[in-house]
């Protein structure tokens, strides 16, 4: 903190922010700055309401809301197995944290088992996946904090991720692999050649955006010491994920409550020493690195033998048993024009997202319609944080703790 | 500790129906309206709580370890009465255990004792629940919309608010549509 910021501090025991108006007393102006909701630095259609003393953010309001698309009321209207498709729209960073959370209930609901296979293969998506949304994040950020080329090089990796999703399941995002009781199909061949290809080269890429933003001084400047908010803050908040690992805190739900065989890898969890927006970019970067040894674990030790539970009330029967067995046609039928009918209760399956724990929950009436599906999405939580944040840090700082932040719209509004 | 379900089965490790029944004990001990009820289905415990006693089971809840809310979300229990549900979903981070909390308010007098001041992490939430199924938190600093515009009419969460038909400017064909307004 600079001698600028602790003068702004001492004069500010005589402000009272909610009832002075701007432009009174002789030695401070309050302005209130609108930022967004359309500008690039908020990562979406955020809206921010800053009060500024000079450069100095004094408060600071999300205002949100502008792409909710009532996502989950729309769940409410659809089949169990049509949800899927809309409840990846949320985040869309993270597509399928979303699918997974909200299958995971479902078959907490069921009581289905899902076969080895299908758990590795999700691993492997899902970390893929984390991998995508942190590129994404970097690219956009780095190029928030002024480092324009990153976002190529960021986006050139994601390319090769995308790629991949669209080797095993023909999207490239929204992909609805993910289905009630495993995955819609096998990984095709020639998919694992790419993945290795991808595994081996990603290290190495991840080594470059080290080398290219961790001794340029700009980014150092504008990241150290910044925007830290303290352990304690950020648990009353309820901020999960890399933020909270940032304050060194090493609570990760694939190590504390493993779900889809996370406990069968061996990885590490990265945290960081005081919470700053530095710190934030480290735990991030380095995840990098685990996810890709998760990844090689879950490739190297893919189980044989259904990618789906056999569970003909819950998934499809194959192709070939359509043409011999009346029973799987009748099944087919079934599940395709009403779709399954869940059991009543209601289910909480929380799974670790690219930005904190991400929350589904369900209930079920034991129709073939949720009777309520609701998302616990990270961002949303974590926008709290912003305030504590940004308060008494200058503005630049500002869009430098939200690039940090990582805030998906899409999973904030729903 | 309760011994959970197998890992990476996919179910979260909750305290089991002994330990629920336990805690829902306790909370009589403390204040014999608190809890109306408990449930334990699929690995899943819950507390139903008397709305008005909200805090003082958050508060106990609290101090035995369930510190953070992981999740806060309204349920439509349509038609059942009362409709309204206000879901809290607590984590002990230390343990690694969940319990949830319910509580039931009827859609005439839907008010409950807001939490914000024991856990500030639950203002959006609450904010979201209100704007979603008309739950008022007492209590709360600014119980305002969040993600509907401030202007809007009705709870589009509830069950029986309907889906579709949400009028939009200029459109042109709006006569041919189907809506609320029919």
């Amino acid at each position: 903190m600079s001698s600028l910021t602790e003068d702004f501090r001492r004069r500010e025991e005589s402000i009272t922010l909610s009832s002075e108006p701007a432009g009174q007393g002789e030695t401070h102006e309050l302005l209130t700055l609108n930022i967004g909701p359309h500008h690039p630095a908020t990562h979406g259609v955020l809206r921010l309401l800053a009060t500024l003393e000079g450069e100095i953010v004094r408060d600071v309001k999300p205002i949100i809301g502008y792409v909710h698309t009532g996502i989950e009321k729309t769940a409410e209207d659809k089949s169990y197995w049509k949800v899927i498709p809309v409840v990846e729209r949320m985040d869309y960073v993270s597509y399928y944290f979303n699918a997974m959370a909200f299958c995971g209930a479902v078959e907490t609901l069921l009581g289905v088992e899902v076969p080895p296979r299908a758990q590795y293969l999700r691993v492997i998506h899902l970390e893929l996946n984390r991998i995508m949304s942190h590129l994404v994040w970097l690219g956009t950020s780095a190029l928030d904090i002024g480092a324009i080329s990153m976002l190529w090089y960021c986006f050139r990796e994601k390319e090769a991720i995308l790629d991949l999703f669209e080797m095993s399941s023909g999207q490239r995002m929204h992909t609805r692999y993910f289905q009630v009781g495993g995955v819609i199909e096998d990984i095709p061949r020639g998919f694992e050649a790419k993945l290795r290809a991808f595994l081996k080269e990603m290290p190495r890429r991840a080594d470059q955006y080290a080398a290219l933003l961790e001794r340029n001084e700009i980014v150092l400047e504008r990241l150290r010491g910044t925007g830290i908010v303290d352990q304690e803050t950020m648990l009353k908040l309820g901020v999960t994920g890399p933020l909270l690992r940032a304050t060194g805190n090493p609570w990760d739900l694939r190590k504390a409550q493993p779900y889809s065989s996370y406990d069968h890898f061996d990885f590490r969890i990265p945290v960081g020493t005081v919470g700053d927006n530095y710190d934030r970019y480290r735990v991030r970067h380095a995840e990098f690195y685990e996810s890709v040894k998760i990844i090689e674990q879950a490739i190297d030790g893919l189980p044989e033998g259904p990618f789906i539970t056999p569970d003909r009330k819950v998934s499809l029967p194959p192709r070939h048993e359509l043409a011999t067995s009346m029973e799987a046609l009748i099944h087919h039928f079934k599940l395709v024009t009403e779709g399954f009918r869940v059991p009543p209760g209601e289910a909480y399956y929380p799974v670790e997202g690219p930005r904190g724990e991400l929350g589904c929950f369900v209930r079920a009436d034991g129709s073939a319609k949720p009777a309520r599906v609701h998302m616990s999405d990270p961002s949303f939580v974590n926008l709290q944080a912003f305030h504590y944040m940004v308060k008494d840090g200058y503005i630049a700082d500002l869009i430098a703790s939200l690039a940090m932040l990582d805030p998906i719209l899409g999973g904030i509004d729903r | 500790m309760p011994s959970g379900p197998v890992a990476g089965a996919g179910t979260p490790p909750v305290p089991d129906a002994t330990e629920l029944e336990l805690t829902a004990q306790e909370l009589r001990d403390l204040d014999p309206e608190s809890i109306l009820d408990t449930s334990f289905h699929r690995g899943r415990a819950t507390l139903i709580a008397e709305p008005t006693r909200i805090k003082t089971v958050i508060e106990h809840l609290f101090g035995k370890g369930y510190a953070s809310i992981a999740s806060l979300h309204g349920v439509d229990y349509y038609p059942d009465e009362p409709r309204l549900g206000v879901l809290y979903e607590l984590l002990d981070m230390k343990r690694v255990d969940r319990i949830s909390v319910k509580a039931r308010v009827h859609t005439e007098a839907p008010v409950i004792p807001s939490i914000v001041d024991l856990y500030p992490g639950a203002n959006f939430p609450e904010r979201e629940v209100f704007d979603m199924f008309g739950v008022r938190f007492e209590g709360h600093p600014d119980m305002r919309r969040i993600l509907m515009p401030e202007d809007y009419e009705g709870f589009p969460q509830r069950r029986d608010f309907p889906t579709g038909g949400e009028p939009v400017l200029f459109t042109y064909n709006e006569e041919q549509t189907y809506g609320k307004w029919q």
